[in-house]
């Protein structure tokens, strides 16, 4: 449905538009989701070739200043279907073509 | 030493403040006896501390100590100690059930229970642990040691462990220990209480429920991260940036408080007031509905039972009444039904009154919100007559007091009207006082007609963006049917005042005028009238073709008589008079023998032939007095009729069933044969009381 044209300069804009930080779903409070939020840009642009240690350094992180019982997931391309604490979850897409999902339950 | 160094003054001065040291007095004297004084000072220390004050020479006394003679100071008070319990009871008393008395127990238990511990230990030589071994099958007297090597403590030790487990009496049940046979370590092992420690599970901690907080609740949650998905999400994003901005770039328009969106995630367009028009709409609909249900109901289903016994007679029920603030001081001069939304009617407004001629103004109701019109126009000059087209039912003629004539499309949201005709395109110079819709002509535009006051039936085409008028007839007065004398004189124009189209015959139409004559016309003919009929005496306010009858119509005036002509007859059929002028009359679109009227007395009369042919079956005054009534029209599917009055006001009115009788059903074809049928029959009787001058129909 889209031209081309359109298609290509989205294409263009693609890398250099969609970088930023999209919150998809979250029902953690605001000062908390701003936190956790710049915590998993800051991790995944320091480890942006490998997703183990960015998930393991936000699990981490989190698990120090949240409470126990973090779990983190990052890539791209899963399905997932999970039980968190309410107020606990945060799921965001990073990067163009990265999704971040985070949440908490023991 | 300095014990008993003390203990010497301590007896030879009873009122020295030392307390007495029974241990040590005990230790000199016997156990069961000790003296013992009870000072009442416990200030002073024991041990060292009274060396010091020893050694002072002054004494110091508590202000409360008892202050004894030297005699008395050297009495000796015997204490015994007993191993009594002093805390025991000495009189417990119990209920002998064999003596059926309270008897006092003999003996009391002098046993205080200072701390007790349930321990697992047996003594090596006592019965159990002898039994125990008996059943493990090591002879009496054998003390197994132990000398593994598994042991790294020293022998010494190993030997008092083993024998501290031995005496623990714990019993391993375990075969292993009994296949080691002659293996001398031997566990004694508990026989009620001991698990081998390497089979023990991990038991949880017990917790209690008591002291425990309900855990955080839970959620579920699931997704699916794709690559598409991510896309999808960053473009929809980026689209709802892109509004974002243009809503600020655009103008801040402030939203009423009052958002009645149910998802404001789908929201693009930007916000102003014409987004809440179709929902404010329907509130307000919804509202008025509530307000006025009772009226509703009663438009729907009352049914006025009180018609069953009154056979001749009907009633009008009142229903909503349409009123306008700025409409007062009009009078409504024409209503017109739509054809299409069955709820909509036209109300055109402005002024009989010659003298009084201002603004006009078009307004449209719907059924459904009587308080407030949908469409209004104001027009510079009073608006006398107005018709909605049968087919399109968005374009509206209207004809103006100053002989202008106009097309409004409703669908326009300006006020303007499509088409006016001005001066140069044939404007009239007199009031037009009907507009009618025509079939659309060859070239498919759209023609209505007018008739006005200057004598002239003018048709208007609508082509692309003008109006073009033709004049069709022109009026004349006198009686000049048969000759074509108009042609050579200069006639008079008549003032046509009213018309309507034959139903069927598309041609054939009839012109009332100011002085009361109907003149039968066709489009054919635009000098000649086909015939001419002596209707009233003064103005004929109305014209009306029966809806089925093909050749009777109906005339009203303002001779305050209504008359039912047949247009091949010259005489009128029936004549009713009504005591005040008749401002219009209609036919009833169910029934050939229906016709309603109303008067400037504000009654509405009923008339319905088939019941009774010499008078009304229903008149009733409906609006207050003072009020006339100007226009009448019956809706084409509902049983109610509107009612216009010189207040600007319209009332509309439910018909009670005794109005709405249908002729008696036949098979196929009733009702145009019905009628027909009865007017026939009407038609013998007129017969045969006036002369046999009518021709009678088959």
């Amino acid at each position: 449905m889209a031209e081309t044209a359109e298609t290509k300069k989205e294409e263009a804009d693609y890398k250099r538009v969609h970088n930023f930080p999209l919150i998809r779903n979250t029902d953690m409070p605001d000062e908390m989701r701003v936190e956790t939020m710049e915590l998993c840009v800051t991790a995944c642009e320091k480890f942006a070739t490998n997703n183990e240690s960015a998930a393991k350094m936000i699990k981490e992180s989190m698990d120090k200043k949240f409470g126990s019982s973090w779990h983190v997931v990052i890539g791209e391309s899963f399905g997932f279907e999970i039980t968190h604490e309410v107020k606990n979850l945060l799921y965001m897409f990073f990067g163009g073509s990265l999704a971040v999902c985070v949440w908490k339950c023991s | 030493m300095p014990g008993i160094q003390r203990t010497g003054p301590v007896k030879n001065k009873r009122g020295s403040n030392t307390q007495s040291q029974p241990a040590k007095v005990a230790a000199t004297k016997l156990a069961k006896a000790s003296t013992k004084k009870k000072d009442e000072d416990d200030g002073t220390e024991m041990g060292d501390g009274t060396d010091e004050w020893m050694q002072r020479k002054t004494l110091i006394k508590p202000p409360d100590q008892l202050d004894l003679t030297e005699a008395e100071l050297k009495e000796e008070f015997t204490r015994i100690l007993t191993a009594n319990n002093p805390h025991a009871p000495e009189n417990i008393v119990r209920y002998s059930f064999k003596e059926l008395l309270y008897q006092r127990t003999g003996s009391i238990d002098q046993l205080a229970t200072h701390f007790m511990l349930e321990g697992n230990l047996l003594h090596q030589d006592s019965d159990e642990a002898r039994r125990q071994k008996a059943r493990q099958g090591y002879p009496e007297g054998m003390v197994p040691i132990a000398t593994e090597a598994k042991e790294e403590k020293p022998d010494t030790l190993q030997a008092e462990v083993e024998e501290v487990m031995e005496e623990g009496g714990s019993e391993d049940r375990s075969d292993s220990v009994q296949h080691k046979g002659g293996k001398p370590e031997q566990k004694q092992t508990n026989q009620f209480n001991f698990i081998e420690r390497g089979s023990k599970t991990l038991n949880n901690p017990l917790r209690q429920m008591g002291c425990q907080t309900e855990p955080p609740p839970r959620a579920n949650f699931s997704a699916t991260a794709n690559q598409w998905v991510i896309y999808d999400a960053y473009v929809e994003e980026l689209q709802k940036q892109e509004n974002n901005k243009e809503k600020q770039r655009a103008s801040m328009k402030k939203e009423e408080g009052k958002s009645k969106k149910k998802t404001m995630l789908v929201e693009t367009q930007s916000d102003d007031i014409t987004k809440f028009r179709k929902v404010t709409k329907i509130v307000e609909r919804m509202v008025i509905q509530n307000t006025f249900d009772d009226i509703a109901q009663d438009f729907k289903y009352f049914e006025d039972a009180s018609d069953e016994f009154r056979q001749q007679e009907g009633t009008l029920l009142p229903l909503w009444k349409f009123q306008y603030d700025k409409v007062k001081g009009l009078a409504v001069t024409s209503l017109c039904w739509n054809q299409r939304y069955k709820d909509l009617f036209g109300v055109g407004l402005g002024s009989y009154d010659f003298t009084k001629q201002g603004h006009g103004m078009l307004l449209f109701y719907s059924l459904k919100n009587s308080t407030f019109p949908e469409y209004f126009y104001t027009t510079s000059s009073g608006i006398m007559c107005l018709d909605i087209h049968p087919n399109l039912s968005h374009l509206v003629a209207v004809g103006f007091y100053n002989g202008c004539v106009a097309v409004y499309n409703l669908k326009e949201k300006s006020i303007q009207p499509l088409y006016t005709s001005t001066a140069m395109s044939g404007m009239l110079t007199q009031p037009v006082w009907q507009v009618k819709w025509q079939k659309d002509d060859m070239d498919n535009n759209h023609n209505f007609f007018s008739v006005s006051s200057d004598g002239r039936v003018v048709s208007w085409t609508l082509v692309k963006n003008e109006m073009v008028f033709t004049d069709i007839v022109k009026l004349a007065v006198g009686d000049s049917v048969t000759g074509g004398l108009e042609g050579l004189q200069l006639p008079n124009p008549a003032c046509g005042t009213s018309f309507d189209f034959h139903k069927e015959v598309d041609y054939l139409f009839l012109v009332g005028t100011e002085e009361g004559k109907i003149y039968k016309c066709s489009k054919a003919y635009s000098s000649q009238f086909l015939d001419t009929y002596d209707g009233h005496h003064m103005a004929v306010d109305a014209v009306r073709w029966n809806h089925f009858h093909p050749k009777v119509f109906i005339s009203c005036s303002a001779d305050w008589t209504i008359k039912i002509w047949d247009h091949t007859v010259r005489t009128p059929m029936f004549t009713f008079d009504l005591n005040s002028a008749v401002g219009d009359v209609a036919w009833s679109p169910y029934s050939s023998t229906v016709f309603a009227a109303v008067t400037t007395d504000g009654k509405v009369h009923v008339f319905d032939l088939n019941i009774n042919k010499y008078e009304a079956i229903c008149h009733q005054p409906v609006v207050a007095k003072k009020t006339k009534l100007t226009h009448i029209e019956f809706h084409p599917v509902y049983p109610i009729i509107i009612v216009g009055d010189d207040r600007g006001c319209v009332t509309s009115l439910k018909l009670s069933p005794n109005l709405r009788k249908k002729p008696k059903e036949k098979k196929r074809q009733e009702l145009p044969e019905g009628p027909e049928v009865e007017i026939a029959k009407m038609e013998k009787l007129l017969n045969l009381l006036q002369d046999p001058d009518n021709s009678s129909l088959g």
